[in-house]
């Protein structure tokens, strides 16, 4: 290969090599599920098992038809968007107080605002279950928002803050010296520059609360099951080919959410270079 | 220049000056904080509030003081030496009565059933069989008739033991610790004791998939890091596609591969490799596979953020001072790249050990870790005491890892190890 590292001795290349194999078989092995599991969603037969007698859209319609599944894509967007807002909003205004904020307690607050990501699932679901139960928010649209909302924060935390790390100050001190109001200061020149960290702080927030499914499990009555949720009973139960149906309908929303992702890094970057 | 002005301008304006910007920047912080405060109260609202109740579930011990507080009260002065005084009796079976109309019983049976098997029958069957309050003086002899238990010193002690208002009991059996008559602390008898092989295995788990992970990632990052930019961010797809893809995907698109008319099964016979299908799911080998898949991007991303920040002039200068490839890299790259193994390999473990939905999925019975116990005892058989516990020991190993990977990736980037 041209672009390898300086390859003078034959070892040199050997283990070139052997690098280039193992980590292309690495590649497939972090690829060929989700790869494999694609193609029998478009099964006309309902083994899940290769060759495919046929292709059809019979599990797509049967997804679609389902009142269970599309009420549990439906809990699953609203939850999602929801508590995606309601992290944008805090999470955007902790980064911008936590950039400001000197203090020795600094990274023990960091350290607790963070923590949410690192606390294993089952600990907060069972907290939350016990913590929530009593006041009626187990079972409840309301409860899951904000139980999702604790996990997502952080990623709005996190990237909010990074967008700020190289954020220059003396433009929000020279639109005050020109006479801009807090407010508007912040509306006019703070947001638009950490605009592109607050959307891809929501596009985590969104994939975190998508994706959930321990809190899920714990919190939600037969009306709030979430696509993820009825993934597992599904699992759990007897995989049909329409749950690979709905695999598929969650991984385009990743595949979605990734590239929107990377197009804001790469317009990141370009803005960055130029400026 | 300043300094010169600033002392010509005389004491009396120098000193309000400084106030004046210690009083602006006090004003200043107490807004930056007041922008945090909205999510501090939230997250205590949310998270760190339940967190606190799990806790405080783990060594609250209310029921049996609830539903029998004339006993708890005789109790208090009870030496434990001898069968209790006739005044205790009495205080029983007007609990007991007291508790029977309100329907309470089974509330303060289940609590004593933990900490002995078969209280919850010696406290139904009186109940059941204590008619009417007992004559003056003849509440210890009536007791007895109805259930020999009550004869014992041992029955007595239990019902002390979980008085409450707090209890260590649930903590120790966590630990698979009891204490036994004389208050002592003692390893639970072997057919209770299941806990420690449940965390060990959970811990064997945790760092077999570490291993794993780190062995199949290094590779890959050092391919990453070192391929000229346009390539290696193409590649990276391959990283954060799966990265991205839903947990419960990827669950599910290892049991369609694995399972015994599976993709691999149905492949490995076609070419005569195998007559009958092997056993490659619902055991250990698939709960590790499909943790591996899952956790290997949160090894391979502080990896390479770690080798990128190597310059290759290290390497080069290592060749030409001597150093053989092998050297060079065993003594000069590899050191460099401790600390991202380092975090990688700790992140991979801390989330590894709370494991819970994979697991459950992939796993047999034998497999399952430490949160299927917690989830278990929660929604499943009640224990909530038992439960809180179980998750008091797996927060405190979490807590303590994380103020290592802490300390280890500070300086640098907070993100490293994130989701990015």
């Amino acid at each position: 290969m041209s672009d390898a590292p300086s390859l003078r001795t034959p070892s040199q290349r050997i283990a070139w090599i052997a690098t280039i194999v193992i980590s292309t078989l690495v590649f497939i092995f972090l690829i060929a599920p989700i790869l494999a599991i694609m193609p029998l969603s478009f099964s006309s037969g309902s083994y899940l098992t290769y060759p495919l007698p046929g292709l059809s859209l019979r599990w797509y319609e049967d997804f679609i038809s389902s009142a269970r599944w599309m009420n549990s894509l439906k809990n699953s967007m609203i939850i999602g968007v929801a508590s995606t807002l309601l992290s944008m909003v805090l999470g955007t205004l902790a980064a911008l107080g936590l950039a400001q904020w000197k203090s020795r307690f600094k990274p023990l607050v960091l350290a607790f605002v963070l923590s949410p990501v690192v606390v294993p699932g089952v600990i907060t679901a069972v907290g939350l279950y016990f913590f929530f139960a009593p006041i009626g928010l187990t079972g409840s649209y309301l409860g899951l928002i904000l139980a999702h909302t604790a996990l997502a924060t952080p990623f709005v935390v996190i990237t909010v803050g990074a967008t700020l790390q190289s954020f220059d100050t003396n433009l929000a001190r020279a639109a005050a010296s020109l006479g801009a109001a807090p407010l508007e200061a912040f509306r006019r020149v703070i947001l638009p520059l950490i605009l592109p960290g607050v959307a891809s702080g929501a596009l985590f927030a969104f994939a975190t609360s998508f994706d959930e499914v321990v809190i899920v499990l714990f919190m939600a009555g037969p009306e709030q099951r979430t696509l993820p949720r009825e993934m597992f009973s599904g699992i759990r139960e007897n995989i049909s080919p329409t749950i690979t149906a709905a695999a598929v309908i969650l991984t385009t929303v990743s595949v979605i959410l990734l590239a929107t992702l990377e197009g804001l890094r790469r317009r990141n970057e370009r803005l960055k270079g130029s400026g | 220049m300043t300094a010169a002005s600033f002392t010509g301008a005389g004491a009396e304006t120098e000193v309000p000056l400084k106030r004046r910007l210690k009083r602006a920047e006090r004003a200043r912080q107490l807004k930056a904080f007041a922008l945090v405060g909205p999510l501090l109260l939230f997250l205590l609202f949310t998270f760190a509030g339940p967190i606190a109740g799990m806790l405080w579930h783990a060594v609250d011990d209310r029921e049996v003081r609830q539903v029998l507080p004339q006993t708890v009260v005789a109790l208090a002065n009870w030496d434990g030496k001898e069968l209790p005084d006739e005044k205790t009796y009495a205080a029983l079976a007007g609990d007991i009565q007291a508790a029977r109309d309100a329907g309470t019983i089974a509330i303060a049976a289940k609590r004593l059933n933990y900490a002995q098997n078969g209280f919850r029958t010696i406290l139904t069957s009186t109940a059941r069989n204590l008619k009417a309050m007992p004559g003056p003086g003849t509440a210890k002899e009536t007791l007895g008739k109805i259930n020999a238990a009550w004869r014992d010193r041992a029955t007595w002690t239990t019902i002390k033991r979980a008085s409450g208002p707090v209890t260590s009991f649930y903590l120790l059996g966590a630990l698979d610790l009891v204490r036994n008559a004389d208050g002592a602390i003692v390893a639970a008898p072997p057919d209770q004791a299941i806990y420690r092989e449940v965390f060990a295995r959970t811990f064997l788990i945790s760092l077999g998939v570490t291993v794993l992970c780190l062995i199949l990632g290094f590779p890959v990052a050092y391919l990453l890091a070192t391929l000229p930019p346009g390539r290696s961010n193409l590649l990276m797809i391959f990283v954060l596609l799966p990265f991205w893809t839903s947990l419960l995907v990827r669950t599910c698109a290892w049991i369609v591969l694995l399972q015994s008319k599976g993709v691999v099964n149905d492949s490995l016979r076609w070419l005569g490799i195998i007559d009958e299908p092997l056993r490659l799911i619902y055991n250990r080998f698939g709960v590790c596979v499909a943790m591996t898949h899952v956790l290997l991007p949160f090894m391979i991303l502080p990896l390479y953020s770690s080798m990128k920040a190597i310059s290759p002039a290290y390497m080069r200068a290592a060749a030409s001072l001597g150093a053989s490839p092998v050297t060079a890299f065993l003594r000069i790259y590899l050191p460099q790249t401790l600390p991202g193994i380092g975090a990688g390999s700790l992140l991979v473990f801390i989330l590894a050990l709370g494991y819970y939905i994979t697991p459950a999925l992939v796993g047999g019975a034998a497999d399952q870790m430490i949160s299927y116990f917690i989830a278990l005892y929660t929604t499943e058989t009640a224990n909530w005491g038992l439960a809180s516990a179980l998750g008091a020991v797996l927060l405190l190993a979490t807590v303590l890892l994380a103020l290592v990977y802490g300390k280890l990736v500070q300086g640098q980037q907070v993100t490293g190890g994130m989701k990015n």
